[in-house]
């Protein structure tokens, strides 16, 4: 096994600041802000959050790597830095390819309908219109959207926040990833929905290079991960196999 | 070994580093069908709440013009130097062209900044986001054009081959636009506040490049070289060109000289420029 580790993730010494506008605390009156805005110099009307602070580890090809830790510990700000969608402070991020988040949200819009969502999505997660005509049908069966009715071809804003949901995870989970991240996808839609996504999840990771996983759940994270990073206040805490990682966090969360 | 010399060993990459221009290009243009869908999408969903839905494509612009009309045609009689005939083409061909420009800039300056749940969440090349809004302007202003159509021709100015010229017109001002697009998008990822800003700057523009009146009439009075400056800036050149293909009565006399060379010069400058204004700021979009 030790001569076969190849390296897809390899954080060096991470930081991450994220910078808030008019966020700063006492004064808030227009007044302020404007002597904010002539002196210059350090950027003072801007508040910084220093949201990882010198995460180093690195992940090889073939695991499913779990992230835990309390909320607002910069689990899901790590997992953008990763991606490459938030630019680090100091420090890298080498990846093995492209990385990718699983989620379309963003991309999608409730006036229109389900049928153009998922084209609109594919094309946004970087699908070929000939990929996105392959799977649609399996994108469509596989949300369920159709079951009752001929809902597809209704604006997404008549769906059902669980429908919606379940759509949304049916378009993002349609493409294979080098290193895939989920940040608490599972718990969307109803029992049946979850039991067909984790399924979905596990095909996922077999074809993923890597896994990384945020989760509360520390079920979905025992079942599904073989290492933990436990992040607590924007720092590495713990890094090592799951039951020895689980067991130290559960006594810190006192459970 | 350090971290770098074990990315390095087995061929790995800084995420989320700026690739080159060229590259860059690259990937824009891999991106193609989602900037096209992107932007046919948003066009759609304006609409969609409303009763007469894409109908309002068409109304809107119409009404647009029957306001201005109104104003500056009846009140304000800023008709001045034309007939009836030419002016009410004159005003709506004016009316339209500006928009185009103005709502691609707007459309700009809130691209990166107002879709920061898109650039946070998936990849992309950032680029794609300001040239799928021009796309939209522009598809907008097609819709437009057949309003504009009818009133040329409602006011006697029937479709001859001058109107061939539309086309040219059309793709040096959507360059123009969409470099434009992306100089605001880089200033309004930085400072949001632009948008707050921007309506004013704007519509002093629209007022200065004779969207309803004519420069040259207009100034007659003051040193000939404001209405020459005036004349030549880009909202100004590609709108007297526009005329200039539609209507019968607006000929060569009211050109400035040289106005095809200057139209593409400002395209190709703005285009290029702003292009690579927004490449070099690529890795930093996003950020809080």
């Amino acid at each position: 096994m030790a001569e076969a580790r190849v390296p897809t993730v390899i954080a060096d010494e991470l930081h991450i600041v994220y910078r808030v506008n008019g966020a700063k605390t006492g004064k808030g009156s227009a007044t302020a802000a404007l002597s904010r805005m002539i002196k210059r110099g350090e950027e003072r009307g801007v508040r910084k959050v220093h949201a990882v602070k010198g995460v180093s580890f690195a992940a090889y090809r073939g695991e499913a790597i779990g992230l835990i830790g309390s909320n607002g510990s910069g689990k899901s700000t790590l997992l953008r830095a990763i991606a490459g969608l938030l630019p680090a402070e100091k420090g890298k991020v080498y990846t093995d390819g492209q990385p990718s988040l699983l989620g379309v949200n963003a991309a999608l819009m409730n006036d229109l309908t389900g049928e153009r969502n998922v084209i609109l999505g594919g094309l946004a997660m970087g699908m070929s219109r000939e990929q996105i005509k392959a799977r649609y049908q399996e994108i469509v069966d596989f949300s369920g959207i159709n079951e009752k009715g001929d809902f597809i071809t209704l604006p997404m804003r008549t769906y059902s926040s669980g429908m919606a949901a379940r759509l949304r995870f049916s378009i993002a989970a349609a493409k294979d990833h080098d290193v895939l991240m989920i940040d608490e996808a599972l718990a969307t839609g109803d029992r049946k929905f979850q039991k067909r996504s984790e399924a979905r999840i596990r095909e996922l990771r077999k074809e993923a290079g890597t896994v990384f996983l945020v989760s509360h759940n520390n079920k979905s994270i025992r079942d599904t991960c073989d290492r933990v990073l436990w992040l607590e206040r924007g720092e590495l805490r713990m890094d090592g196999p799951t039951d020895e990682v689980l067991k130290e966090y559960e006594k810190f969360t006192g459970k | 070994m350090t971290a770098a010399e074990l990315a390095a060993k087995y061929g790995l990459s800084v995420s989320g580093a700026r690739p080159g221009l060229g590259e860059y290009v690259r990937q824009l243009w891999g991106r193609r069908h989602f900037i096209v869908a992107f932007s046919q999408a948003k066009l759609t969903a304006q609409y969609s709440q409303a009763k007469l839905g894409q109908l309002w494509q068409v109304v809107t612009p119409l009404l647009n013009a029957v306001v201005y009309f109104l104003i500056f045609g009846l009140i304000l009689e800023a008709d001045r130097g034309f007939s009836r005939e030419v002016y009410v083409p004159f005003l709506v061909t004016g009316v339209f062209v500006f928009t185009f420009t103005q709502n691609s800039v707007m459309a700009g300056v809130r691209a990166i900044s107002g879709n920061l749940g898109l650039v946070r969440a998936l990849h992309f090349p950032r680029a794609s986001l300001p040239v799928s809004f021009s796309l939209q302007q522009l598809q907008q202003l097609l819709f437009s054009m057949v309003v504009l159509f009818v009133v040329a021709i409602a006011f006697g100015s029937y479709p001859s081959l001058s109107w061939v010229l539309i086309v040219p017109v059309l793709v040096l001002q959507f360059f123009f636009n969409t470099g434009l697009a992306m100089i605001f998008a880089r200033m309004g990822s930085k400072t949001p506040d632009l948008a707050q800003l921007m309506p004013f700057v704007l519509r002093t523009w629209m007022y200065a490049s004779g969207v309803m009146f004519s420069l040259p009439v207009m100034l007659a009075d003051h040193p000939g070289w404001i209405a020459d400056v005036l004349q030549w800036n880009p909202a100004a050149i590609y709108m007297d060109l526009m005329r200039f293909a539609l209507i019968d009565g607006y000929g060569n006399e009211y050109l400035p000289p040289h106005v095809w060379a200057v139209a593409g010069g400002w395209a190709a400058l703005i285009a290029v420029g702003g292009f690579v204004y927004f490449w070099k700021a690529e890795e930093r979009y996003g950020r809080g």
